[in-house]
């Protein structure tokens, strides 16, 4: 793909596949300077607000928790730490409805707010070259996760695998969601705390170039970041890149190929490529964390969509339910719509007011019948190909819708629905309103439960495999312990000679007594005497006789067993 | 809460099926009126005949399968199919072959494989194939264009719009008329079929029905069906690949052939002003149903339909040769499509998919 333009002093830029211009709506909420949300009566902290585990509460009910005390540790390394937004007492720790596209409940810790709003002692500031390892763990300390939405572990992706250099940071700014400002406000607002902590991360990565990308549509950002880069001292590799606006770029994979020209390898990281890639509001969260000692108990939220009194930006303590926010922004219009965590792409939707504002929640989103209109029912694929035009990562999904619906999960795995980013373009130009992504998700799913039946099948397999290989080797083990015992046994007692008289077993004395063994020796006398009558008349053996001594002797053990038998049912017989 | 929980995106949708087709309809209008000028009001009595039958078919097919009709009918693409093939068809077709020919596009080949974006033919080619095959004589008899010189010299007439409509309905020709009277080869025709019979094309090009690339009148139709074709790559209802390569694919060996032997050959730019070349390059082998969807697929069957119909009029017994070519690629369009998959995102630049 060639370059996107190339001016006099200016940075080359690429361009990705596909891609829309969308009307943005970001002048609805970037109006008005950051304000802070008041603090509500209680507030609703999810145990878990980013990928990986859920953290273990370290507070119990009843417990008076400070501003900023932990709350909640990580459990594991994708896990972030949880820290109280204000003073208060916890009056629960119990299953609530959380911000999630199911919406699903989950674990939250819940404090009644005191008006103190009193703060825990915190951790003196860093310096403003800390050591890495200091820095990581301030960074790990404070919870800190992406702000862009996905909400990954800070400290993880600031920690490079080995063997990995990372050369380029990215600071994402891009903002390309229509109707979200939150990063437009917070770079127009406090762009130095930004290039502070762009500085950190550059010293902690050591890389070459800490690029900070803005779409074009935010001119005042970007003038406010280039003021703040000349007016703040140490600029040395920052560079503040004004990218066109061109939904999705600010897509982590997108953004890098825009700046770079390179692809991150599909199912890949950008550290692969020497890339790590940072939203803006993260960045700032970790110089508040460095140079404040401040944990992450507060996030810029865009309150937004014509279904909203005052659309507005505001910076809101984690676990404040929407409601409180929406009647800070003036309340929910009558015309409403539909209500979206997020933007109107990639966000969804939610009908519960009590959800509370968690890291990864940058936008809540009213919408008019206007601006989303209900695309009605879905009309026959007729293979237009706009979707494959608008797609960003070049996938055909009329392909991919077609196998979907088949359930041809083999084939959808080979058209590379993997690679599908979610980002919604493909549906928004469907003429046929056909709600593309849902099929997509639904394939993936599908997918992923198909691998895991495998897995298990495969599992169970292989445990059956074991166990049957562990009982064979016992088995052989144990025959192999018999061989040897006989073995030994063989070399100190040799077996009887052939032919001694295995009779002699039963002694006369005994045969008196016992009418069973008088009964076998009766039957051992007849078969001698059967046997030597027909020696005597010169009859040819049969081939039960003239046997070898050892199946003589099973013969006869056979005999002695029958007649048992037989002297047992005699006994067993009623008497007449 | 009024809000449904449903699946992103929720932006409001930038298309609609009924407002492409209509771009495809608006599209229409230049040629359209070219042919009218050309061959008389024959042409728009089709149209309406076409019309009229296709939305009946289409809303008894919808009824059939126990479908809502009003969408199926509001889509447009019934109308589109009729339209398109309404001027394909000679102007003077009797009305119940206009019907069977609609009634085995819309019910047969779109209807009976599942309906607007399921039918693997183009279901207009289809329909006029069907009636080609069947009538061959009715399908290839063409006015005269109308123009008076040609008209003074062969002592043509032309049709009033009811002696047009007399035709269609009735059969009957106008008093004292006979079919000689009115008719005239189409210049494909009248090239390979004089070509067949040893003629060189300097002495086809004498004739006076000639005039600079393509028999007069016919010459000048195609360019305001390019105009709306143009109109559809502006308004991004089509692509540039197919219609290019469709050109490419006919005149790039069409050249090479008239470079070797321009006695057997005729200039390359005859194919684009004779017969149906640009209708079909940019209004039938772009009906996105039928065609290939990815980018090199576009390129691979625009042109792969530009040899056919090359291939067809030199070698072939049907004097055009577009419908049979885009029926041939429809074909292999999945085929092609699974070929020329583009290179995703991220995957590896030789990495087969």
């Amino acid at each position: 793909m060639p370059p996107y333009r190339l001016g006099a002093g200016q940075r080359q830029l690429w361009t990705f596949p596909g891609g829309l211009h969308l009307p943005d709506e970001k002048a609805l909420s970037n109006h008005a300077p950051l304000a802070s949300a008041p603090l509500p009566r209680r507030l609703i902290i999810p145990l878990r607000q980013h990928i990986g585990a859920p953290a273990k509460p370290v507070v119990a009910v009843g417990d008076r928790v400070l501003k900023g005390q932990l709350i909640g540790e990580a459990q594991g390394r994708l896990s972030a730490t949880i820290h109280a937004s204000s003073s208060g007492t916890v009056i629960a720790i119990e299953e609530r409805p959380v911000p999630h596209a199911s919406g699903m409940s989950a674990p939250c810790i819940l404090i009644e707010t005191d008006d103190e709003d009193a703060w825990a002692e915190l951790p003196p500031p860093l310096s403003a070259r800390p050591d890495p390892e200091a820095l990581r763990e301030r960074i790990r300390w404070a919870g800190i996760v992406g702000l862009g939405g996905a909400a990954f572990p800070s400290s993880v992706k600031l920690t490079p695998a080995p063997g990995i250099r990372v050369r380029t940071l990215i600071l994402n700014g891009a903002e390309c969601e229509p109707y979200i400002s939150c990063d437009d406000r917070l770079m127009r607002d406090r762009p130095e705390r930004i290039l502070q902590g762009a500085r950190l991360l550059r010293d902690l990565l050591g890389v070459e170039a800490c690029l900070i990308a803005v779409e074009d549509n935010k001119p005042e950002a970007i003038l406010a970041l280039r003021q703040a880069l000349v007016t703040d001292g140490d600029a040395a590799g920052i560079e503040i890149i004004a990218i066109p606006t061109l939904y999705p770029s600010g897509g982590e994979k997108q953004l890098i190929r825009i700046l770079t020209g390179q692809e991150v390898p599909s199912r890949g990281i950008p550290a692969q490529i020497g890339i790590v890639c940072q939203n803006i509001a993260t960045v700032a969260a970790i110089a508040d964390a460095a140079f404040d000692g401040k944990p992450l108990i507060s996030r810029i939220v865009t309150l937004t969509g014509r279904g909203l009194g005052q659309p507005r930006n505001l910076e809101v303590p984690i676990g404040v339910p929407i409601r409180e926010l929406i009647e800070q922004a003036g309340g929910l219009s009558p015309r409403l719509r539909r209500l979206l965590i997020g933007g109107p792409m990639m966000g969804f939707a939610c009908d519960d007011l009590d959800i509370p504002v968690t890291k990864a929640v940058n936008c809540l989103l009213a919408l008019t019948p206007d601006e989303a209109p209900d695309p009605g029912p879905a009309l026959a694929c007729i293979r237009c190909g706009a979707c494959a035009e608008a797609c960003p990562v070049s996938l055909l999904p009329q392909q991919l819708y077609w196998h979907a619906r088949a359930r041809d999960l083999d084939k959808v795995r080979d058209y590379n629905l993997f690679d599908c980013i979610e980002c919604g373009c493909c549906a928004v130009v469907c003429p046929s309103h056909i709600p593309l992504v849902q099929y997509y998700r639904f394939a993936k799913n599908e997918c992923l439960a198909r691998d895991q039946e495998k897995r298990q099948a495969e599992h169970a397999r292989q445990r059956h495999e074991a166990k049957e290989a562990r009982l064979e080797r016992l088995e052989q083990e144990r025959k192999a312990n018999l061989r040897k015992k006989k073995e030994g046994l063989a070399d100190k007692a040799p077996p009887p000679p052939p032919g001694a008289p295995v009779v002699g077993a039963l002694a006369p004395a005994a045969v008196a007594e016992d009418p069973k063994k008088a009964a076998i020796a009766a039957a051992l006398k007849r078969a001698a005497e059967k046997k030597a009558a027909l020696a005597s008349q010169g009859l040819a053996p049969k081939n039960t006789e003239n046997l070898a001594p050892a199946q003589q002797r099973q013969v006869e053990a056979a005999e002695v067993r029958r007649s048992e038998l037989q002297a047992a049912e005699d006994a067993a017989r009623p008497r007449e | 809460m009024p809000t449904a929980i449903v699946s992103s995106p929720f932006a409001g949708r930038l298309n609609r099926t009924d407002q492409v087709m209509l771009q495809v309809i608006l599209a229409l209008i230049p040629g359209t009126l070219a042919m009218v000028w050309y061959f008389g009001w024959g042409v728009l009595i089709n149209m309406a005949l076409a019309s009229f039958f296709a939305l009946a078919c289409e809303a008894l097919a919808m009824k059939l399968r126990g479908r809502p009709v009003l969408p199926a009918i509001g889509d447009l693409s019934a109308l589109v199919t009729a339209l398109l093939f309404a001027v394909a068809v000679p102007p003077t077709l009797p009305w119940w072959m206009t019907l069977i020919g609609i009634v085995f596009a819309i019910i047969v080949v779109k209807q009976l494989y599942g309906g607007l974006g399921y039918n693997p033919f183009n279901p207009a080619m289809a329909g006029y194939v069907f009636l080609l095959v069947s009538y061959p004589l009715a399908m290839t008899t063409w006015l005269a264009p109308n123009i008076p010189e040609i008209l003074e010299a062969h002592h043509l007439v032309t049709l009033s719009f009811l002696d047009s409509a007399r035709l269609i309905f009735t059969g009957a020709l106008p008093p004292h008329v006979a079919w000689d009277a009115m008719s005239a080869a189409t210049p494909l025709d009248e090239m390979f079929s004089k070509l067949d019979q040893n003629a060189t094309i300097p002495e086809i090009l004498a004739s006076p029905l000639w005039g600079e690339y393509g028999g007069r009148g016919w010459e000048w139709i195609g360019n305001w069906f390019l105009l709306g074709g143009l109109y559809m790559i502006w308004r991004g209802v089509i692509t540039w690949r197919i219609p290019v390569a469709v050109l490419a694919g006919l005149l790039i060996p069409a050249g090479m052939f008239w470079l070797v032997d321009p006695q057997a050959f005729p200039f390359p730019a005859f194919h684009i002003f004779a017969g149906g070349t640009i209708l079909g390059a940019f209004f039938i082998a772009t009906d996105p149903v039928t065609a290939c969807t990815t980018p090199r697929g576009q390129l691979v069957y625009g042109a792969a339909i530009g040899l056919i119909i090359l291939a067809i009029r030199h070698w072939g017994g049907y004097p055009d040769a577009v419908a049979f070519a885009v029926l041939l690629m429809n074909i292999a369009a999945p085929t092609i499509d699974y070929y020329t998959q583009p290179r995703v995102f991220g995957h590896g630049r030789r990495e087969k998919t």
